[in-house]
């Protein structure tokens, strides 16, 4: 999936069963799983340096079938699943896409594409609309066409990313642009914004990269300033105050990178609560990132979504509040934030239990201050950072 | 700006008002987001169909609750709210 920092639906859905399971908590006490991400590929023609994506993704295991991916919508769509996106790697390479979404909307899913708009085109964009698609957001990575081209590893991305924008609005779809911003792109917030606008924009993600998958290998040539970051909310929301008085119904949602918190966000809203994503390969997972950790997650080739939203290992493993060690455990806010975002605590101290080092009640809070610290002083320049390709999944892997 | 009851209500284009049968409710679906309803907010969206007007929905739901003065006033303020959100447009 791209790094888009999505906001999710009002997690208000109250669960129906009653019934204890196996080592999970009680079912009334496990929220529905409202939100289906299908990743139905790591296929992609970009190679953006801030993907989420795993880094050995050359090394997963064989695509789902369009029939397995049938099963897997109706399942969770019997379990309450209401949004569906589909996503990858770019969705757009694989062949049955209106085939699914077609499921997808017939089974009552509000069906959402999340792409780069590259391999889109007019002729599908109206296939897919009448198939049943309900929304088309498409990832940029600047409001410059020299930038954003050398981001994606492409050098016609820009413009056929603009014209399918125009494209998607003449087909009467509602449309969200989503701008990975970083510090190579984050000064020119006004000209990303004003671009939006010119092209209809229902929502507006400015998205500060997130730091997993390859944006974590890339952070010093990603990672703004503060100075650059309190500058670009800023400007923000002068433009929001600005649409607002016009009564203009675009919506912008500014998504800061929790490095500069002194709190943890609330990740996933929780630990299998909410949300569910689906490999390409079948492996569920509680977030998008969260293969990378030492867990094992149960697939759908082998269990169905009952079994593994409620009873597996692996959607309990940090379910709750049990799991958690001091400062967490004992911490007023845990409720309000689950001690933060697990596969973070990994990546930057190596035990995914730990509170998230974003905390600054955590003893690791000091790798946040630090990445801070080289930000102020970081010359990466893009051309620099290693990009998401196969090549280089293959050689990482290998380490 | 005030309402004027002569209006009609449309949902948003790519905003969809449906039942959750596992919610037990209704929801409002918009890209990548959902609103889970009340009770009465879904009465009323439950009448928004782009063909009658705010009056035509007051009288709908005066009937089918006779003695209920808060009707009308509820109604507006949905109303109200859901223009303010870009839920709804009013044309």
């Amino acid at each position: 999936m791209p790094n888009t920092g999505s906001p999710s639906p009002d997690p208000s859905g109250q669960p129906a069963c009653v019934e204890h399971v196996g080592a999970g908590l009680p079912r009334d006490q496990v929220g529905l799983p409202l939100w289906l991400l299908a990743e139905l590929t790591y296929r992609c023609p970009l190679q953006c340096p801030y993907c989420s994506n795993p880094l050995d993704f050359a090394q997963q295991g064989k695509e789902l079938s369009t029939e397995q991916w049938f099963k897997v919508m109706a399942e969770a769509r019997e379990m309450g699943a209401a949004q569906i996106g589909f996503s990858g790697g770019e969705p757009l390479v694989r062949q049955d896409l209106a085939e699914l979404i077609g499921e997808a909307r017939r089974l009552g899913y509000y069906t959402n594409l999340i792409t780069s708009g590259i391999g889109l085109t007019e002729q599908k964009i109206a296939a897919f609309k009448h198939a049943g698609l309900d929304h088309i957001q498409i990832s940029f990575q600047a409001s410059d066409e020299q930038v954003n081209n050398l981001l994606a590893g492409s050098k016609k991305a820009f413009a056929q990313k603009l014209e399918m924008a125009r494209a998607v609005k003449a087909h009467g779809y509602p449309m969200v642009l989503n701008f990975v911003t970083h510090r190579h792109n984050i000064d020119k917030i006004d000209r990303i914004i004003e671009l939006c606008i010119a092209l209809e924009a229902d929502f507006v993600e400015l998205a500060t990269c997130q730091f997993y998958g390859w944006a974590h290998l890339n952070r010093l040539g990603l990672l703004p300033t503060r100075e650059q970051l309190e500058r670009a909310e800023r400007v923000t929301n002068e433009y929001r105050a600005k649409l607002k008085a016009e009564g203009h119904p675009c919506k912008l949602i500014f998504v800061t990178p929790d490095y500069y918190e002194e709190r943890p966000k609330a990740c996933m809203n929780g630990w299998g609560s909410l949300f569910l994503t689906i490999t390409p390969d079948g492996t569920a997972l509680p977030c998008h990132g969260a293969r990378q950790l030492p867990v094992q997650f149960p697939n759908v080739r082998d269990h169905d979504l009952q079994h593994i939203w409620y009873d597996s290992f692996g959607f309990n493993r940090f379910r709750g509040f049990d799991w958690m060690p001091e400062p967490c455990r004992s911490c007023d806010e845990k409720e309000k934030d689950f001690g933060g975002c697990r596969c973070q605590a990994f990546m930057l101290t190596g035990d995914a239990s730990k509170a998230d080092p974003v905390c600054a009640k955590s003893p690791d809070h000091g790798i946040i201050l630090k990445a801070r610290e080289e930000a102020e002083h970081a010359t990466l320049e893009i051309e620099q950072m290693t990009f998401r390709n196969e090549r280089n999944a293959h050689v990482i892997a290998r380490g | 700006m005030s309402l004027d009851r002569q209006q009609v209500p449309a949902w948003r284009p790519g905003y969809r008002f449906q039942y959750e049968p596992a919610q037990k409710g209704h929801v409002l679906l918009y890209p990548e987001g959902m609103i889970k309803l009340n009770e009465s907010a879904s009465l009323i969206g439950g009448l928004i169909d782009g063909q009658r007007s705010v009056a035509q929905i007051i009288t709908d739901l005066e009937q089918q609750f006779p003695g209920v003065p808060e009707v009308a006033d509820d109604i507006e303020q949905f109303m109200e709210v859901a223009r303010a959100e870009h839920w709804i447009t009013l044309a």
